[in-house]
Parts: structure tokens; C-alpha cells; sequence
């Protein structure tokens, strides 16, 4: 699918190189044009609406920042309503997509999801994590990852970088017992559009974590973005797994990972980890990041034998 | 059919006549009863297709309302004081993106301290939002001005949202006999919503809400204000379709006794009855007082007021709202619609009834003695507040 | 052009009214030989700007709105995509 038919049309504004935006085309490629959006405050509805143009061939809405589950429940309980009165057709069922990057989902828009999740609206819920708010140009969000600066956690003479751990967002969305929570990457691309066209088969709510690097706040040269995404799985930073209601409580890992690379090779091609490696090397940081993506992928049962 | 109910259940009768199609709210004192209303007309099959979201918040609840009026569908809601303000930035939004919501208003008063009684200050708050303002007297009013915001609003000429105001637990609590149309009376007044400007739809993709550039924001603000500008004239369309259909009189401005009034105290909700008995009580006493109740606050009623009250000696706004740091909402309206009259009279500010205070009749005593004290010539500094204990501050 | 109620775009995909070429440094070249019509490239774009042809022939590169990020030269598995400084 390309320019010409791509539901997501050339001449958007985002960055070169943007992970969100090759997120959004593999979600809607997967999805069909039979399908509603809508999306959060954030770069990917600043880039691709700027009036009057619009990137968007499937019918589109952006409300506000912390709503996009809100709004999303309005648009299917509204379908459900023209359908029940007649004023549609009985079959016309459009896919409510919603999109939302890490601090719409992660940060202020957790109520929202979490009400919308737990009223079981038949909604997809699609966060394209680049782990800060880069539309203000590069703050923590609760998903930044330890270790990473960013603008409001900044690599200081006292303090190396943000000193939290990344909130484990999806496990959250399972915690709801919906049907189908799933994590993917643009690396992975198949995988994504599976696990899209899974979520959108079922009946309910279901959530999809989508790590969208992006080279502008990550610091990485634009044409490593599909690389950094798959080192992160490589790596184990992050894992790709799977959640149905038939067990909320057990992800089944839908890539297991043979000879998994060190965190090392993941945080040295981003600026963003630079001050763990110059001017004196931070192992004790590195191994700690390490071990924690360690007993993760013990946890979720990631490594291949 | 005469029936004998709350001002809530007034307004929950007028959505349910309307058939909305997604009634999205979130429980706050005093209005909750409209959400449980709401619940119950849907778990009993009395509104077969409408689809009720017991949200998280009223932040949501205002929002899920803007994505199904943004799908087509006809959606309403209902709050009080801190549910407004959580909804507050929504507001903007609503009628940024032209979606005809209809919202019920209980006027509580806002935190802190937390209150749950009676004043204007939340709906004051949102007078800038672009959304109409209609403020009903009793329950009667309630459930009339909330049948006709569904067609005010949704009247391709306007498209804006509107939020019906009533006082609360003087209304919202209170059982008076209301009225009721029946539905095949409503559904020749309002007919079904039927948007073109907006439409969420597949086999013609829109794109709503986005981001708009320098170049064009000040034209989307303008056509908004056009918008409102339009309002005015409909709503006294539908104010005379909705007499004739219905034989009950409304106008934007209601006077009182205004003819000859040297003083003349504006009025809004439920403390025009209560001032409409104190004129009566005055006038005999020889007193020439008049009063004129706003049923509609925005689009403000400038064109109706000036010929009313111009030529009082002194007009008096009772406020259950005040700007701190500068007096009442009314008073700043009106002082801006008189001051290019060549003819006007003086004008000042009561500041009364915050929090669920009474308002009494030696409240209103004090205020006339305090507008003849203007008329004498005395400086009042103002605003003036009524039923203080000062003692305690 | 007038502005609709609430400003609804109803001309879906008109950004391809604004051309992002410009902002490309260095511009991506496909080598007929060594391209396998695999169409990863494609699906990687973040700009829609790669167009599959058919099996045995490369892709086609809209160079009106290629940004020149080189995540096409970057996952090419064949090395068949060469990003060339682009003189203006």
C-alpha cells in the first residue's frame, strides 16, 4: 500500500524518519479503510491535520489529550445507537481505532482508558510509545525508561537521566480482563498486523502497545528507526507478547528471542542513553538496566533455549 | 399530563422525550437524579435505542458526548458546579467542533470550601465557552428550555451546544407540578438530528477537530461567533413555535412591573419568583420597582435589555456569582451594553445567595434602600455584599 | 475555499498537496539488479513514498515526498538502496 492508497497519505509533517508514523500506516494497513480514528493531542495529530489539510483517509477526530478512549466510547455507543434506531444499517460496524502516544495513555489519559476498557466498548486502543512527550519537545512521561534523558529528567552532574523504571502499561490494560491486550513492535511488522486484526476481531475493548522509536527525541540518526525498534526486542528491553482473557494474568510471548543481545547494543546507538557511555562509562547503570531486562524476560519466559 | 416532580426528573423527562441517542453523565450532587432517570428509562426499555455511558468522570462524560454528536448521533448530559469545571476545557471544544450537545445544569456553588447548595458560579464560569445559556425559574422551565435546546442548538443556523441552568435543591429537589407534552407533540417540535457538517463515517472519511493553523483559527472563531449571532434569532423562533404548540410563553428577557420602575433588579433562576412577590409587597407600599429576569445569558441579550431598563434610575443585578477582584458577571455585561446609551441609568452589583444562602426579603429591602441611596446622590462602593456576616471575617 | 462548521476537512488525504522532497538530504536509489522485490522498503516508509510495482521489477520512489531518512537503505536486505547526497 503506498501513496496513492495508503490510509495514511503522503505529505504528513512528521519528522523523517518517524516511528509513529510507520506504526499508523502498519495499524491501518491491517485494519482496512472500514474504520474510525481517533486520536489524542500529540505529534502524530499535530503532523498529519494541519489545516486545511489532512493525511487522513479514513474518517478521523481529535478531541483533546487525556480523552481519546472517552471519545472513542462516544463514537461506538453512538454506532450502537443509530444501528438499534434504524438510522444506519444493521451491519454497518466500523472499527474504532484509538490512537494515543505514551503520555495520552501512560499519563493523563489513563482514567479514561481504564473507564473505557472497563464499560467494555468494542474500541482498539493503540498506544505508539516513543517513551516521552515529544510534541513538547522530549519530557518524561511515566514510560521513559530508566536510564534515558529526556528534558525534565536530563543527564546531570547528580542525577544520570530519568531514575524510574517504565510503567508496565499493558499488564495494566490486562488487569481490566478485557479480551485481548497485546505488545508489538514496527521492527515486527507481521506480528503488528496479526495482533491488529486479532483485537479487532474481538468482541470488546482490546489494547495494543506499539514501541514507535523516534529518532528526533531518542537522538539516533533517522535511518535506525525500524533498527533501534527491533534491537529492543533483540535485547529483551521489549518484549512481544499476547494477553487473552482466557488467562489476564499469563502473556504468552509471541517472539521468543534466541541468543538475546546485551541492553548494551541498544543504548549505544541513542543519544538519549549517551551519558551512561561518555565521558566515563556508567556499567554500574548499565548493568543495572541489564538486570532488569533480565529478570523480565525470566518473568515473561522470552529466552529461546 | 400534570405531574408533580423534582426539577431533575424535569429535565430527565424533557431528554427522554427528545430520544437522544447517547446520554453519557457521571453522578455530582444535585443533579444525579437525571443520570439514575436516564438508567432507569433505559433498563426499562422506555428508550429502546438510546445508549447510556456511565462514565468515569464528567471530563469523560463530556467527551464521550463530542465523539457520537461527532458520529451523527443526538447526545446530552448532566452536572453541577465541580463536574462543570472538570469539564470545563470540553466545553471549549464542544462548540469549537459545532456539535449541538445539550447539557443540564444543577448550579451548585464551587470548592473551597466544598458546598453543595445553591449559586451561579459554575455556569457563570462557563459563560465564555461558546455554549448557549438558558437559566430556568422553576421545574416547569426546567423541562421546557431543555426540550427547546435540543432545536435551538441542533438548527443547521446555529449548531452550537446548550446548557440549561436550574438553581440547586430549589429546584433540582423541589416537587412542583410540571406540565408534560406528550411524545408525539415533542417529535413534531424537534425533529430527529440530522447533521451534514459532521459525520464520522467510512464511506465518506472527515477529518474533525484539527490542528488549526494562525491562518484560519480567527475565521473558525468568527463563524462561531456568527453562530451565536444566529441563536439569538432562533431562539425566538423557537420560543414562539413552542408557545404555539405548547401555550407557553417565552422570551429571552422576562419584565416585571417595569413601566414606570425608577429601580430595576435583574433576575436570574429561581429568585425571580421570590423578587416578583417582594415588587408586589413594595408596590404597595407605593415603591416603584420593576424587575427583569434573563432566561437566556448567552447569546447575551443586549438588543431586548437596553429598551427595558434604559430608562430606570438605577438597575440593580442580584448576583449569585461574583469575579473576585472585581463584582458581578451580570453587572460587567450590562455596564457594557449601557455605557454607549446616551440615555442610562446607574448601575450596581449584589453579591447574595452564595453557597445555598437564602435570599430573603430584608435581603432585597436592603438593596432597594441601597439603589435610593444611589438615586440621593450617595457613593456606594461596589459590589455590595448582601446577608454578610461580617462580624465573623 | 470556505472554512466548514467546527473546520472538518472533507478532502481526505490532502496532504499530498504539500510536498516534503525538500526537506531530503541525501536521496534513496533503488539498484534494479540487486532489488528483490521483497517490498520491505515499502512497508517501512514512514511517508508512503515507496510504490510497489510488480514482481522482478524495484519499487518506485516518490521523490516528491521521500524525506530522505534512509530507513529503505537501512533494511534493505540486499544492500539495494543507496543513499546519495543530494546536491540543490
Amino acid at each position: 500500500m503506498s501513496e496513492a492508497t495508503s490510509l495514511l497519505a503522503s505529505g504528513h509533517r512528521a519528522c523523517a524518519g518517524c516511528g509513529a508514523a510507520i506504526a499508523v500506516r502498519q495499524v491501518l494497513e491491517a485494519a482496512g479503510p472500514n474504520t474510525i480514528c481517533v486520536n489524542a493531542t500529540g505529534c502524530l495529530e499535530v503532523t498529519t491535520t494541519p489545516y486545511p489539510q489532512t493525511a487522513w483517509r479514513v474518517p478521523w477526530i481529535h478531541v483533546a489529550f487525556e480523552n481519546a478512549a472517552a471519545v472513542a466510547s462516544g463514537i461506538e455507543a453512538a454506532y450502537k445507537a443509530l444501528r438499534a434506531k434504524g438510522t444506519i444499517p444493521k451491519d454497518k460496524k466500523p472499527n474504532v481505532i484509538a490512537f494515543a502516544g505514551d503520555g495520552g495513555t501512560f499519563d493523563i489519559g489513563l482514567q479514561a482508558l481504564s473507564g473505557m476498557l472497563e464499560r467494555g466498548h468494542d474500541v482498539l486502543y493503540v498506544c505508539y510509545d516513543n517513551e516521552a512527550y515529544m510534541n513538547t519537545g522530549i519530557q518524561r512521561s511515566s514510560s521513559t525508561p530508566f536510564g534515558a534523558a529526556t528534558t525534565t529528567s536530563p543527564a546531570g552532574k547528580v542525577i544520570p537521566g530519568e531514575m524510574r523504571k517504565k510503567k508496565p502499561i499493558a499488564l495494566i490494560a490486562a488487569a481490566h480482563d478485557i479480551p485481548y491486550v497485546a505488545t508489538a513492535s514496527i521492527a515486527f511488522p507481521a506480528d503488528l498486523k496479526r495482533k491488529v486484526k486479532k483485537a479487532l476481531e474481538v468482541e470488546g475493548p482490546s489494547f495494543l502497545h506499539i514501541l514507535a522509536p523516534c529518532p528526533t527525541g531518542w537522538r539516533f540518526g533517522t535511518e535506525k528507526t525500524v533498527e533501534v525498534a527491533r534491537l529492543a526486542v533483540e535485547t529483551g528491553v521489549f518484549v512481544l507478547y499476547e494477553i487473552t482473557n482466557e488467562d489476564p494474568l499469563k502473556p504468552i510471548v509471541t517472539k521468543k528471542i534466541k541468543d538475546r543481545k546485551p541492553v548494551e547494543e541498544y543504548l549505544k546507538l541513542q543519544g538519549r542513553f549517551r551519558h551512561l557511555f561518555k565521558p566515563v562509562k556508567r556499567q554500574d547503570i548499565i548493568d543495572k538496566i541489564q538486570e532488569e531486562v533480565d529478570r523480565k524476560c525470566k518473568l515473561f519466559g522470552v529466552d529461546e533455549d | 399530563m400534570m405531574r408533580i416532580v423534582k426539577g431533575n426528573e424535569a429535565a430527565a423527562i424533557a431528554a427522554k422525550l427528545a430520544k437522544p441517542d447517547v446520554v453519557a453523565a457521571y453522578p455530582i450532587t444535585p443533579s444525579t437524579d437525571f443520570p439514575e432517570k436516564i438508567a432507569e428509562y433505559v433498563a426499562n426499555g422506555e428508550l429502546p435505542h438510546t445508549q447510556f455511558i456511565p462514565v468515569e468522570s464528567e471530563h469523560s462524560a463530556m467527551s464521550a458526548c463530542i465523539g457520537a454528536s461527532a458520529a451523527g448521533a443526538r447526545a446530552c448530559t448532566a452536572t453541577s458546579s465541580q463536574g462543570l469545571e472538570l469539564m470545563h476545557e470540553m466545553l471549549f471544544i464542544a462548540s469549537g467542533m459545532r456539535l449541538p450537545i445539550v447539557l443540564y445544569n444543577a448550579n451548585r456553588a464551587l470548592s473551597a470550601p466544598i458546598n453543595i447548595w445553591c449559586d451561579h458560579q459554575d455556569s457563570i464560569s462557563a459563560r465564555d465557552t461558546g455554549w448557549i445559556q438558558f437559566y430556568g425559574e422553576n421545574n416547569q422551565e426546567a423541562l421546557d428550555l431543555m426540550l427547546m435546546s435540543f432545536r435551538i442548538a441542533e438548527d443547521p443556523r446555529v449548531l452550537l451546544p446548550a446548557m440549561t441552568c436550574i438553581d440547586a435543591f430549589i429546584c433540582t429537589h423541589t416537587f412542583e407540578p410540571v406540565d408534560i407534552p406528550s411524545q408525539e407533540e415533542v417529535d413534531a417540535f424537534l425533529p430527529p438530528y440530522k447533521p451534514t457538517h459532521v459525520k464520522l463515517d467510512p464511506d465518506e472519511p472527515m477529518t474533525l477537530g484539527p490542528f488549526g493553523v494562525p491562518e484560519y483559527y480567527q475565521e473558525m472563531r468568527y463563524a462561531q461567533h456568527l453562530a451565536m449571532k444566529n441563536a439569538e434569532k432562533v431562539i425566538d423562533e423557537v420560543f414562539v413555535d413552542f408557545e404555539r404548540r405548547f401555550g407557553r410563553k417565552y422570551s429571552k428577557v422576562s419584565p416585571y412591573m417595569i413601566e414606570d420602575a425608577e429601580i430595576i433588579l435583574i433576575t436570574l433562576g429561581s429568585v425571580s419568583g421570590t423578587t416578583k412577590e417582594f415588587i408586589d409587597k413594595m408596590r404597595k407600599g407605593g415603591k416603584k420597582i420593576g424587575m427583569v429576569k434573563l432566561t437566556v445569558l448567552r447569546p447575551f441579550p443586549s438588543k431586548e435589555l437596553i429598551p427595558l431598563i434604559k430608562n430606570a434610575r438605577v438597575v440593580a443585578t442580584l448576583e449569585r456569582n461574583i469575579s473576585l477582584g472585581y463584582g458581578g458577571a451580570i453587572y460587567a455585561d450590562l455596564a457594557g451594553i449601557l455605557i454607549n446609551e446616551e440615555k442610562r441609568p446607574l448601575l450596581i452589583d449584589f453579591i447574595l445567595g452564595l453557597g445555598g444562602r437564602d435570599i430573603t426579603f430584608n435581603d432585597l429591602e436592603e438593596i432597594v434602600k441601597a439603589c435610593e441611596k444611589l438615586i440621593e446622590g450617595e457613593r456606594i462602593e461596589r459590589p455590595v455584599w448582601i446577608g454578610v456576616k461580617k462580624e465573623l471575617v | 475555499m470556505k472554512i466548514e462548521p467546527g473546520g472538518a476537512i472533507k478532502e481526505p488525504g490532502s496532504s499530498i498537496a504539500y510536498k516534503t522532497g525538500g526537506w531530503r538530504t541525501f536521496k534513496p536509489v533503488i539498484d534494479a539488479e540487486k532489488c528483490i522485490s521483497c517490498w520491505i522498503c515499502v512497508g517501512f516508509c514512514p511517508d508512503a513514498a515507496i510504490e510497489k510495482t510488480e514482481k522482478g521489477k524495484p519499487p518506485i520512489i516518490d521523490y516528491d515526498y521521500c524525506k530522505g531518512c534512509g530507513i529503505c537503505a537501512n533494511e534493505c536486505p540486499k544492500n539495494a538502496i543507496e543513499m546519495i547526497f543530494e546536491e540543490k
